[in-house]
């Protein structure tokens, strides 16, 4: 383990002692891994199994169940745009064209500077103001292909 | 602890304050509709500019009042008035507002969407003859976007927690159960079974301890009404829960949240909280002999969590699958003992039905579908909202009246209802009625409430691929019928939609489709090829213009197709030894 391993385990060890549901679980635990760190590394998964009395098997299963979890490090920023019924008939895959073309994406994942990560979301909930999206979990309705890359370029400037 | 009555006294007192006190209340919408809109943005610039002018006011967070499409939406009630109603207020409006209505007396008319109360402001109009407002017959959303979510006195002060009072001290369980079975309630996750007598089941089961668990997993897209209630009207859910518990000798509740929808997972938070400090969870509630605990609990991405065997799984902490059954949840349920598990907007009926009686909640509503639907109208409709209106409207009363019909004045094309698994039917659907039965019958289902509005320009197609596209994402791959079937039906349609079909794809996706039904674990499989049946029972002109004459017959499928890279379970980079 490399340093930066060593205190990730560290972090992961309090994160899931101290969660303050009163039921915890190895989903609770990874999601309170996965909260501090914003990703599951090894010694995530590792420290998780030794905490709840199961193998690194049983956790990793859990783990890759739920496309939420993810086991390298995200962008900067994370970007979701919803492409549910919705927000598809308002224009969502104009909307995730534009970005990717703007982020030089093919699909879903991180910008080669690593500032952004953009997601594919199925229902951000806010329907009626659709199309939506969220930058770094603030939902913004009614967006455009214009508008989507203004808020990116202005996440990316520090200026969203 | 006190007692009920002195949290009574307490509560009126401070909404009197609030009500009629000296200074103005502002209270702005910031459910998820609101937030989306920018309420937060909104919220911050009114308290900036009311410090700055050193105006003293009471400023609160409320939930949605259902008119999602005017949001962000904020009220400001001056001492002694009535409430007035500011319609799509941006950040960069505030400070006129404040202008002109606080310090000058003005109705920002720009601006100006209605007033709700007594007296009325000149020449601004009753709010409540709005027919999004007047056709709402509210029960469960009877607190939404009047009272402050955070603050548990303002729910008092509404009668909050009088129905678990009067069940507690005034009501065996037996009574309340009774209470429920008459009123004809039935759940509205989904499957619309009687509330009443699924109680009833687990009173009979073994414990302590005996669950209740709450699903607000709320998965799909288009449905937002059980996260509506939790952001904007948590207490309602808690009463409910804590009254389903002492009905059935539970001894625990459980509200499932999916992870990352922070709105009603904070304020369904700072609720239990405050239940508690109060004496109104935990033991011996408001000094009986009751006693109950309630906790949120959080899956991740999964809308299977939501199917009431997998959601039990998820609790335990593994992964989101359902389960063979029997044995049911009323005997074997999460953690191997006795559970049931209802909709939020099941639950929020609960006080209610219990402070007013049966009798009343079955006088609301049509046949077998008492008491009222809760609408997530939206798609191409000039009015999207959150409504709660009696069972037994028309659909075209919904859709036209209430929702000011199709966006543009376009001609509706057809309507999605019930969530993904749902189905669609056509514009001639507009005389079915709002009753589970009805809506059954007519190939749809009225479900989670959720009715998406589709134009003349949407191709049934293209629309059809993004349903099962998503079914296809969310199937949990379990048992393989669901999970390879939803597949191939994904790679057949998609083909169709980019007019590059086959020879015998209906036919083949008919097989695979009733392989599903008959081989499938969960309604997830089961149901999965209903958006095909439908769509192709109603709009067979659509899906023949893309297999005999390769084109679209109005062009929506020629947008990009993009659809999730990740896979579940994840797979890729491990399986290359990452």
């Amino acid at each position: 383990m490399t340093a930066t391993g060593q205190e990730n385990r560290e972090r992961v060890r309090t994160a899931i002692s101290s969660q303050r549901r009163p039921t915890v679980t190895v989903l609770s635990s990874l999601l309170a891994a996965q909260d501090e760190l914003g990703y599951l590394p090894d010694g995530a998964i590792e420290e998780i199994a030794t905490f709840t009395h199961t193998t690194i098997n049983h956790v990793w299963g859990v783990a890759s169940f739920f496309p939420n979890f993810r086991f390298t490090p995200p962008g900067e920023h994370v970007v979701e745009v919803c492409w549910g019924p919705t927000c598809h008939l308002g224009g969502a895959p104009r909307i995730l064209e534009a970005l990717q073309d703007d982020l030089g994406l093919t699909g879903e994942g991180e910008t080669q500077d690593n500032a952004i990560t953009l997601k594919y979301n199925t229902c951000l909930g806010a329907c009626t103001q659709a199309p939506v999206m969220s930058a770094d979990h603030r939902l913004t309705g009614h967006v455009t292909p214009e508008s989507a890359k203004k808020l990116v370029a202005d996440l990316r400037n520090g200026a969203a | 602890m006190p007692s009920y009555q002195e949290l009574k006294t307490e509560a009126d007192s401070r909404w009197q304050a609030l009500e009629s006190g000296e200074k103005p209340w502002i209270r702005v919408g910031t459910a998820t509709c609101g937030h989306a809109a920018g309420a937060f943005q909104v919220i911050d610039a009114l308290k900036a500019d009311l410090a700055d002018r050193g105006i003293d006011a009471n400023v609160d967070e409320v939930g949605c009042l259902g008119l999602c499409y005017a949001e962000p939406l904020v009220d400001i009630l001056k001492p002694g008035g009535s409430r007035l109603f500011l319609r799509n207020v941006t950040r960069a409006d505030v400070p006129s507002i404040i202008e002109s209505y606080l310090v000058n007396d003005h109705v920002p008319q720009d601006k100006v969407f209605g007033y709700l109360g007594d007296t009325a402001i000149s020449r601004i109009p009753d709010l409540s003859k709005l027919p999004g407002m007047a056709y709402q017959e509210r029960i469960a959303l009877r607190n939404a976007g009047h009272i402050a979510p955070n603050d548990i006195y303002q729910y008092i002060a509404h009668d909050g927690y009088n129905a678990l009072n009067k069940a507690l001290f005034e009501m065996e369980p037996a009574d309340v159960i009774k209470e429920i079975t008459d009123s004809g309630l039935r759940g509205r996750g989904g499957a619309a079974f009687s509330t009443g007598i699924k109680w009833s089941f687990l009173v009979r089961s073994p414990g302590p301890p005996k669950y209740i668990l709450c699903n607000c997993e709320e998965g799909d897209p288009g449905a937002y009404n059980d996260k509506g209630i939790l952001e904007s009207d948590p207490h309602t859910l808690i009463e409910g829960i804590t009254i389903a518990g002492y009905a059935t000798g539970s001894s625990n509740g459980f509200v499932f949240i999916r992870h990352g929808h922070d709105g009603p997972i904070d304020r369904t938070e700072v609720a239990i909280k405050q239940a508690y400090e109060l004496g109104l969870l935990g033991k011996n509630i408001l000094g009986s002999d009751f006693s109950f605990d309630v906790e949120v609990s959080l899956t991740g991405d999964s809308y299977v969590a939501g199917e009431e065997s997998a959601l039990m799984e998820s609790i335990e902490g593994k992964r989101a699958m359902p389960r063979f059954r029997p044995p049911f949840p009323a005997m074997f349920g999460v953690w191997g003992k006795p559970s049931n598990i209802n909709n939020v907007k099941t639950l929020a009926y609960a006080p209610a039905i219990i402070s007013r009686g049966a009798e009343w909640f079955s006088s609301i509503g049509v046949n077998k579908s008492t008491g009222t639907a809760i609408i997530c109208l939206n798609g191409q409709v000039e009015n999207p909202g959150l409504y709660e209106v009696p069972m037994g409207l028309t659909l075209g009363q919904v859709v036209n009246d209430i929702g000011g019909g199709v966006r543009g004045g376009k001609n509706l094309k057809m309507l999605q209802t019930g969530g993904p698994l749902g189905g669609v039917l056509s514009a001639e659907s507009m005389s079915i009625h709002l009753d589970f039965d009805e809506m059954r019958e007519a190939g749809a289902i009225l479900g989670s409430g959720g009715i998406i509005v589709v134009d003349e320009d949407t191709c049934a197609v293209d629309l059809t691929r993004v349903l099962v596209a998503f079914c296809q994402y969310e199937s949990c791959g379990k048992c393989f019928p669901c999970r390879l079937g939803m597949e191939h039906l994904l790679e057949i349609i998609e083909r169709i939609a980019r007019c590059e079909s086959r020879p015998g794809d209906m036919d083949l996706m008919r097989s695979v489709g009733s392989t599903m039904e008959t081989g499938s674990l969960c309604g997830h499989g089961q149901l999965g090829f209903g958006p095909i049946r439908s769509a192709f029972q109603h709009f067979e002109a659509d899906f023949i213009a893309h297999i005999e004459e390769n084109r679209c017959p109005t062009g929506s499928c020629n947008g990009p197709m993009l659809t999730p890279t990740n896979t579940r379970p994840y797979a890729t980079e491990y399986a290359a030894g990452n």
